[in-house]
């Protein structure tokens, strides 16, 4: 098929940026968005232009690098997948198709379509561990948790990190991506020692990150590739509560 | 010729690493912040490696040229990680799965880092517990366990089909609290380019800044590198498309002889090839063979669709060949009868490279639900790439390049032949023989970075007297200069093709002569064609824009440069290795369509030393000696 692209172009993070168009011609409906892309690149190499910029690596949806918003959709228009799995029998020919990177703050355009979520990792820096050394770990099965609450610490923990939740959020908030983490360690036992903390600090690290606040509004939920389900926000937002209230007890004890 | 001693200790192979930690030197305490150590890669290897060697006190200094440690290519490992810990008391045990990894490895490993492996396979899964990594469970709160391909007990732990993905995460939810700490110094967007070697010793790298171009040098006491396989020499393959071998073949260069580079894996589960556009291919897990049965029809060219094939005009065909492990068998076995059947012209969908994988039976047997439960993330992609619903209908699949069991040379400290270069994980060559079974790669990367290296780097930093060296020394200055001209060299060509053509036509070569099955002929004709490509590449390639910021296209003319050199050397050590062994099949040797293996002559590692630009390598070997387990010809029938 043939195709019709409108690529955001920046070339560097603080020069400005604007679409560009290209036409695409041979287009199989097995690709996926990427090679799609790839193909794009080729042809602009062969016309000596600098090809696009675009983030991506595993191809398969896990390493959550590949991040593109497509016709104002994050990650485009399948519901549960990353671009790479995106694949082209999803458009038809003649299609006309507008490509641009995540927009948030907190997320800076690096060039073209790739941005840095270093703000991600320093989320996780404030808390999203378990504070545990390397050694000395009793054995694994001295630990039981049940089926259904594995499956669900499971469901949060499999969130790739890759943003669209911010990029799809009105408010550019990072909560899916912070709740996710909170609820995954919050579910199991090896999480509770350091639960309050931990939701206290990454909760706060966003907003020094510059995401927006949650209101609720659930795009993310409908953009997240892994169906990260909003529940984890609230989940979040309980243990913050739960943890600024116990936060306050010892200070006014320690008053009197 | 290189001093291949593999200081593997003494004593009996049960208690080798233990006498080696008793008689390691120790780094004080208090000193431990004085020594610096540079870790390059933050993958299952890297990550780990860094975490613990901050709790322990060293400094750390992290690179990658990912944008977070947590893309890491670990991330999509899917089936499992083994541990002998035998919660299902169905007769599994160290030793056991030390054998099996010996067996599965067709007797080209070393049995003491085997043993070790095996030894501490059981705190892996203690450790990842206690960091919160959700491993399926029963419903009595215990860890559940499934079997893997090469294996007859249920060793294998997962967290549905994303096991390498929930391991990564907690090596690097372990890294992240230790940069809160301010014990490891992470570099992202940074590529490494050169070791540096000041007196004989690694002492510290070159790297780029992918973000600004910008190319500075570290130094420090040690180098680890974790920097991963190098499959997509092949282009294409299971591997993350950033994966290569840039790392490890300058380290090459610079005087690391490079081990076994011919051993490759094959994965007989992978989606077959859909087009020309294709740009690398995906793994379908193996434990669906646990429930999938793998057939083709027993008339060539047989193209009715596969329900309306009845079971009489099916060939099961490694039940057939394998009753005692059949599904199940090793991905080398399974993977060449696959190509037999394809190449017999009873291969089916597009092309007729394909095997079907069934799962009709189980879904009779154990209904549509369990089957979903198991699989289901797994057919979902697998529909969303083929169009194709495998709960209707058989999923096709074809062997694919997965995983390089070659890498750098180590010895039992995991040092390379460079005094102070450390490799971990897929980069070095250590555990694997020539073939992987299923699982054990994520075993070995965490075993490296979280329980060796942190003690035998101890070990060399207590042991050897280091002048103090930094980053103003005229050796790093000479790296920086021979990057920054290599960096120029590229951008200054001109020519008319792009990176990616040439890394398709060397993946082209390197399939067809150098893949699944070698020969004499075939390997001589790719020596030919290799250095061709070379020469093609050093004088048409085109690399559009400028080397001051993000540039993917030069990024990679970097990489595909040290592929096609790589690729030169699979060529001349599988040619020289007239045997087959595990992955490494020479038409030539065989025994009724199975590898024959030559331990009179080949029971060596192959160690290849750099001898200079324009000159052959040199082949150094490494004596495999087999002290507790009997060299039986590997069978799995
Ligand atoms: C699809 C798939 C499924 C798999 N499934 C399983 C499984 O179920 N079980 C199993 O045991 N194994 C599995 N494997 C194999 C296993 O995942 C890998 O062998 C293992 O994860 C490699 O880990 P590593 O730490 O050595 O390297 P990697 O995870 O590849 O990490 C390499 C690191 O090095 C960095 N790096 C590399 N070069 C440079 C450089 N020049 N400069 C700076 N940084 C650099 C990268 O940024 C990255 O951080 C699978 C592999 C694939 C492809
Ligand atoms: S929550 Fe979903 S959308 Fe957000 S980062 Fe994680 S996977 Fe991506
Ligand atoms: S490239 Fe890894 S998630 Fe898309």
């Amino acid at each position: 098929m043939k195709l019709t692209l409108n690529v955001w172009r920046q070339p560097a993070s603080q020069a400005p940026g604007k679409l560009e168009t290209y036409t695409l011609d041979g287009v199989s409906a097995d690709m996926s968005f990427l090679e799609m892309f790839d193909l794009l690149n080729e042809q602009l190499t062969t016309e000596g232009k600098v090809p696009v910029a675009f983030a991506h690596d595993c191809r398969e949806g896990i390493c959550g690098s590949c991040s593109m918003m497509i016709n104002g959709q994050a990650h485009g228009p399948w519901a549960g997948a990353a671009t790479c799995q995106l694949h082209m029998r999803a458009f038809k020919d003649g299609d006309i198709i507008t490509v641009e990177p995540w927009r948030a703050s907190a997320f800076p355009i690096v060039k073209d379509l790739v941005v840095n979520r270093g703000s991600f990792d320093r989320i996780i820096q404030a808390g999203g561990y378990v504070s545990v050394n390397t050694g000395g770990a009793r054995d694994a099965n001295s630990i039981l948790i049940g089926k259904d609450t594995v499956e669900e610490a499971m469901d949060a923990a499999a969130c790739i990190g890759c943003g669209a939740c911010v990029a799809a959020c009105p408010n550019a908030s990072a909560s899916l991506f912070t709740g996710a983490k909170i609820t995954h360690l919050g579910m199991l036992p090896q999480g509770q020692p350091e639960r309050d903390t931990r939701a206290l600090a990454m909760v706060e690290q966003m907003d020094i990150e510059g995401f927006g606040h949650c209101t609720l509004v659930g795009e993310c939920q409908e953009a997240c590739p892994k169906e990260i389900s909003i529940d984890v926000i609230k989940k979040m937002n309980r243990d913050y509560l739960v943890a600024s209230a116990k936060r306050q007890e010892p200070k006014a004890a320690s008053a009197s | 010729m290189l001093d291949l001693n593999a200081k593997i200790p003494s004593g009996p192979l049960q208690e080798k690493w233990d006498q080696h930690r008793f008689s390691m030197k120790l780094v004080n305490p208090a000193n431990k912040r004085r020594h610096s150590v540079i870790v390059v890669g933050a993958g299952l290897a890297g990550a780990s490696a860094a975490a613990t060697m901050s709790e322990l006190g060293y400094k750390v200094s992290c690179f990658v040229y990912h944008d977070t440690p947590r893309r890491a290519h670990s991330i999509a490992a899917q089936g499992g990680i083994n541990a002998a810990k035998n919660y299902q008391n169905d007769g599994d045990s160290i030793r056991r799965l030390f054998y099996d990894t010996i067996k599965g490895g067709d007797f080209r490993a070393r049995e003491a880092n085997v043993y070790r492996l095996a030894q501490l396979s059981v705190n892996i899964i203690d450790q990842c517990v206690a960091q919160g990594v959700p491993f399926a469970r029963e419903y009595g709160g215990l860890l559940a366990n499934r079997s893997f391909g090469g294996a007859q007990v249920s060793r294998t732990f997962y967290a549905r089909g994303q096991t390498g993905q929930q391991l990564l995460l907690g090596a690097y939810s372990a890294l992240e609290r230790q940069v809160s700490l301010k014990g490891v110094e992470m570099h992202t967007f940074e590529e490494m380019l050169d070791v540096v070697v000041v007196d004989g010793h690694a002492r510290g790298i070159v790297t780029r800044n992918l973000l600004t171009g910008k190319i500075t040098s570290h130094a420090a006491d040690a180098v680890v590198l974790a920097t991963g396989g190098y499959g997509n020499v092949f282009y294409l393959s299971t591997n993350a498309m950033l994966s290569n071998t840039t790392a490890t073949w300058r380290a090459y260069k610079k005087g690391a002889a490079f081990a076994n580079p011919c051993y490759t894996q094959i994965h007989p589960t992978c989606i077959p090839v859909s087009g020309d556009h294709q740009s690398k291919l995906t793994l379908m897990s193996e434990s669906l063979r646990n429930d999938g049965r793998v057939w083709v029809p027993i008339k060539r060219g047989d193209n009715r669709e596969p329900s309306a094939i009845p079971e009489a005009e099916r060939d099961y065909f490694l039940e057939r060949k394998y009753p005692s492990f059949g599904n199940l068998a090793p991905r080398d076995i399974s993977s060449r009868a696959a190509k037999e059947a394809c190449d017999d012209g009873r291969g089916v969908g597009p092309g007729g490279l394909g095997v079907y994988l069934d799962f009709a039976d189980a879904i009779k047997r154990l209904g549509k639900n369990t089957i979903a439960e198991r699989y289901g993330n797994l057919f979902d992609m697998y529909q969303r790439i083929t169009d194709e619903n495998p709960y209707e209908r058989p999923m096709r699949i074809y062997p694919a390049v997965h995983y390089t069991m070659g890498g750098l040379w180590v010895d039992y400290n995991l040092m390379s032949s460079i005094p102070g270069l450390h490799v971990a994980g897929e980069a070095n060559f250590s555990d694997h023989g020539a073939n992987r079974l299923g699982a054990s790669a994520l075993m070995q990367g965490l075993a490296d970075g979280y329980f060796v290296l942190p003690y035998t780097i101890g070990d060399y930093i207590a042991g050897t007297k280091l002048a103090k060296v930094d980053n103003t020394h005229a050796e790093f200055k000479a790296a920086e200069e021979s990057v920054r001209a290599q960096t120029k060299r590229f951008l200054d060509i001109k020519g008319k093709r792009s990176v990616d053509s040439f890394h398709k036509e060397l993946g082209k070569i390197m399939w067809e002569y150098c893949g699944m099955a070698r020969t004499k002929e075939g390997l001589t004709k790719a020596l030919e064609l290799i250095p061709a490509l070379k020469a093609e590449f050093w004088s048409n390639l085109n690399v559009p824009g400028s080397g001051d910021n993000l540039n993917q296209a030069l990024e990679n003319a970097g990489r595909v440069a040290d592929f096609i050199e790589l690729g030169e050397l699979m060529c001349r050590d599988a040619l020289a290795r007239e045997e087959s062994c595990g992955g490494h099949f020479r038409v030539e040797y065989q025994d009724a369509g199975e590898a024959k293996r030559n331990d009179d002559d080949f029971a060596y590692v192959a160690a290849w030393e750099f001898a200079g630009e324009g000159n052959a390598p040199i082949l150094n070997k490494e004596p495999l000696v087999y002290e507790n387990v009997h060299l039986s010809t590997r069978s799995y029938k």
